[in-house]
């Protein structure tokens, strides 16, 4: 079995390099697509076009079609989420309510996801 | 002709040895995870240990058929699912490939590991991002599927270094 006092010596010092580097990956990530700024639409997609937005401000429902059938979409108090979906595996439904910028919700079966995006996107292109 | 095909000891030992990946992928397979997509995946523990032990090309022999064979006995060969399997084994015996050449001396198992679970998720998360969902907000979903890598890559890492090591005592 796995000695845990004994871990370290399955490490070298370019495998120490490796986990620093990766580590610091997985940080930068984190730090670039994770923004914590609230959101202001919410964008419905349908396969692989942009479907409608909406903004959050106003509560309503939103009926979707999709491929295996319609999908019911709610937003309220800046917040949205699949409140229906015709899929089996209901990971959408499940991920429950987005208000943060950046967040999405993807509904693979049925082809419907839901994008948050802030006021104003931080960039629209980057050159170098 | 089929009939005149005589397996050597060598395809015995690589179908033993993906014998035992195929069951380490059915296993988790039934263990239910947080997010769709995260995943130990303990069978690349097999694969590493053949690339150390029996060089590349029987890791890639392993690896390539775990993949092809757990399709078939999940039910999803030709899916979504097992183009997913495919990207990310096919993308992480590249890394390993390329990582079989960095000095033995001061990078062991747990580097190869690392590296080969960021290029699993890489090629799954472009077959998703290219194909399954060709949508910018996938991007949103990379820091959990960087964290498991560097997780799941370390434990599997130190496990084949523990696989590996001479049983002297």
């Amino acid at each position: 079995m796995l000695n845990l006092k004994s871990l370290h010596k399955y490490l070298l010092l370019g495998d120490w390099l490796v986990l620093l580097l990766a580590g610091l990956l997985v940080c930068m990530s984190f730090l670039s697509l994770w923004q914590n700024a609230p959101a202001a639409k919410v964008q419905i997609s349908v396969a692989d076009k942009v479907y409608a937005t909406y903004s959050l401000n106003q509560a309503r429902e939103i009926h979707v079609r999709g491929p295996l059938g319609k999908a019911v979409i709610q937003i309220a108090k800046g917040k949205a989420r699949f409140a229906k979906s015709p899929c089996n595996s209901q990971y959408c439904v499940h991920q429950g309510w987005l208000s943060k910028a950046g967040q999405v919700a993807i509904c693979i079966p049925n082809q419907i996801s839901l994008a948050l995006v802030g006021e104003a996107k931080p960039y629209d292109a980057l050159n170098y | 002709m089929l009939k005149h095909f005589h397996p050597s000891l060598e395809d015995h030992r690589i179908a033993k040895l993906a014998a035992f990946a195929i069951a380490l992928h059915m296993l988790e397979a039934v263990v239910p995870s947080p997010l769709p997509g995260v995943k130990p995946g303990i069978a690349n523990i097999v694969t590493l240990y053949v690339m150390c032990q029996y060089g590349f090309a029987k890791a890639a022999w392993v690896s390539l058929l775990r993949v092809l064979a757990s399709s078939l006995l999940l039910g999803q060969f030709l899916s979504p699912g097992f183009a997913l399997s495919l990207a990310g084994a096919g993308l992480s015996l590249a890394c390993l490939y390329a990582g079989m050449h960095l000095p033995k001396r001061w990078f062991g198992p747990v580097s190869l590991s690392i590296l080969a679970a960021f290029a699993h998720i890489a090629g799954q998360l472009m077959v998703v991002r290219f194909w399954l969902i060709p949508h910018a907000g996938v991007a949103y979903l990379v820091p959990v599927f960087a964290v498991a890598a560097l997780f799941f890559g370390t434990i599997n890492g130190l496990i084949t270094a523990q696989l590996l090591k001479p049983k002297a005592h």
